[in-house]
């Protein structure tokens, strides 16, 4: 439906690009329509997508929709045997891939191929009102998680949960002729796929960059005349970093850089609010179980933070922001008890666009509708959300619990700390410890006491850490989330 | 007069408007386009029925229809000649509101 919007008002205009090549909303249209048959006939139970973001990936977002299967993008980065075994839990399932991806798998029965490239040709005359079926309470997505502990869950967003967010969010059409949104998140990721919708329904072409660098990234800026980009935060980070070694621009075009999935440290919002003067930054918090954002820091709540002296104020930077009106937040404690303004516990949130449920698992949402997200948190005396990490990665020492963003916080303010991690250690005496990793800036020089003694004068003595390790890096995955569960194996067992 | 609800899927019968419900009331009412009861999907328009040339306002695509009180919101999916309405009241257009993209 979001499809024939765009295609019926704005056929002619530019939908995606990758690279030298584009695609019109009526020929991403024809496309995905020409594929529905084929797939909604087929006896699959899924529609499947192996590859880099590219055209192809529209196009089986949006046949899945007119076929009424529910779409699985897959993890490119997975080796082949975690890919086989993902396939052979959504099989039997049609797969759009490329003989890159392929030749390295020996695909599990009831796999049936289409090759990314041919499914751009729509084959034969585009079927007219080829009705989905009963959409609303359908399947339209199912994602795997990371799956860190145990087999990947499978989050599934019905077309009802998608439809609220976006039209919750997005006004149609809204989008200028010239303007267009740069995506460099995959095709797997919550945020790949709510860029495709959103920018459809407001009908601003999309300019794909399949893998990030950030001086591709700024080259594509200013060559395509990018007016709108999506940012993870590290990838924010290497594009100041970048930008500091390479002065380019300016990028006139360039009006909103929106950036989530992951904290943004507030010396580099800080940078980039500096460096680009002229451009909206929204900050946008969410998950794949609430279909994409649920929390907005707005420009203008940057603009004021970032002008004010007071403390407090400036403080929001570091915020999600607020519930978008469509949804309601709370943080409770962990008996479950609704919590006042200021004080730490655990979020949930509710509204239509919140899914919180898992195939072979269910809903996991309460009865009166609110979803756990597992993260930790606390909102300020005017509603916005401070995140204080996931729940799981909470450290309980003797009983306390303490929170890793805090000290990583303190750590993170040293003049010679360029990044760190604060992790649980296992501890005879307190059960849990407090363990950091950190990396020096370059040239720079901390002794561990000198560290210590920072975090101790800024934060409760139970918050410095008992063993702090140096490295040249830290692990991140590739959406810029840095892997705790490394660094906890690697601190809880020294070489 | 039909029971309407969130998610749910009209045409008109008279022109080329289509419109999904985005809020209602529980229970049931009179959704039209053009003089003209609105029809599910799949339905076939009954013999007989034409424009009335009264309520021939247009709809636009995209924009979201409401009635004075705001209890009711339509959403247009394809644009048509028709004025659409609830229980005999014609809609209005609801400004849009503005949020900063964030994807």
């Amino acid at each position: 439906m979001l499809l024939d919007m765009a295609a019926d008002a704005f056929g002619e205009r530019v939908a995606v690009t990758c690279g030298d090549r584009s695609l019109t909303y009526e020929r991403l249209r024809a496309a995905a329509r020409s594929a529905a048959p084929q797939l909604a006939s087929g006896g699959f139970a899924h529609a499947a997508f192996l590859d880099s973001n590219g055209l192809s990936a529209p196009v089986a977002l949006f046949a899945s929709a007119y076929a009424g299967v529910p779409y699985v993008p897959l993890n490119y980065r997975l080796t082949g045997g975690e890919l086989e075994e993902l396939l052979a839990r959504v099989a039997p399932a049609w797969l759009v891939s490329q003989p890159g991806q392929l030749e390295r798998l020996r695909l599990p029965a009831g796999i049936q191929c289409a090759d990314a490239q041919q499914l751009l040709q729509p084959q034969g005359l585009a079927p007219e009102g080829a009705q989905p079926p009963d959409e609303a309470g359908a399947v339209a997505i199912q994602l795997f998680t990371s799956g860190t502990t145990s087999a990947p869950k499978a989050a599934v967003l019905r077309h009802d949960n998608v439809m609220s967010y976006i039209l919750g969010t997005v006004e149609f059409g809204a989008a200028g002729e010239e303007e267009a949104a740069l995506v460099s998140v995959p095709p797997y990721h919550i945020a790949g796929i709510s860029a495709v919708l959103s920018s459809t329904y407001a009908a601003r072409r999309i300019v794909m960059l399949p893998s990030f660098e950030p001086a591709e990234w700024l080259r594509l800026l200013a060559q395509e005349r990018i007016t709108h980009a999506f940012l993870v935060p590290t990838m924010l980070v290497r594009v100041m970093e970048h930008l500091a070694q390479h002065p380019g621009g300016p990028f006139p075009a360039l009006r909103a850089i929106a950036y989530g999935g992951g904290k943004m440290p507030q010396a580099v919002i800080e940078r980039a609010l500096a460096a680009f003067p002229a451009v909206d930054f929204t900050n946008a918090y969410g998950l794949t179980e609430t279909s994409a954002t649920v929390c907005l820091l707005t420009p203008e709540d940057h603009r004021a933070a970032a002008g004010s002296a007071d403390p407090k104020m400036r403080r929001r930077l570091a915020s999600v922001g607020r519930p978008l009106p469509t949804v309601e937040l709370q943080v409770r404690d962990a008996a479950g008890a609704l919590l006042g303004a200021q004080q730490p516990g655990f979020v949930f949130v509710r509204g239509p666009q919140v899914s919180g449920e898992y195939r072979g698992v269910g809903s996991l949402l309460d009865a009166q509708g609110w979803f756990a997200t597992q993260d930790r948190g606390w909102t300020d005396t005017e509603g916005y959300v401070f995140l204080e990490g996931r729940a799981d990665d909470v450290i309980v020492r003797g009983g306390e619990n303490i929170s890793p963003g805090e000290v990583e916080e303190a750590l993170l303010a040293h003049p010679a700390v360029a990044d760190a991690v604060v992790v649980a250690l296992p501890s005879e005496q307190w059960g849990e410890a407090v363990g950091a990793a950190v990396v020096l800036k370059p040239g720079a020089q901390a002794q561990v006491e000198a560290l210590q003694q920072w975090v101790r004068e800024r934060l409760r003595s139970s918050r410095v850490p008992e063993r702090i390790s140096f490295r040249s890096q830290l692990p991140y995955n590739e959406m810029g989330k840095v892997l705790r569960r490394i660094v906890r194996a690697e601190m809880a067992s020294p070489p | 007069m039909r029971a309407i609800k969130p998610g749910l899927r009209l045409k008109s019968a008279v022109c080329s408007a289509e419109v999904m419900v985005i809020r209602a009331p529980a229970g049931e009412a009179s959704v039209s386009c053009g003089g003209a009861e609105m029809l599910a999907l799949g339905e076939v328009a009954p013999a007989g029925v034409s424009l009335d040339a009264a309520q021939a306002h247009g709809s636009l695509i995209g924009k979201r229809y409401v009635d004075a009180e705001e209890r009711f919101e339509l959403l247009c999916t394809k644009a048509g000649e028709g004025t659409l309405a609830i229980n005999g009241a014609a809609l209005l257009v609801k400004q849009a509101k503005a949020l900063p993209s964030s994807d």
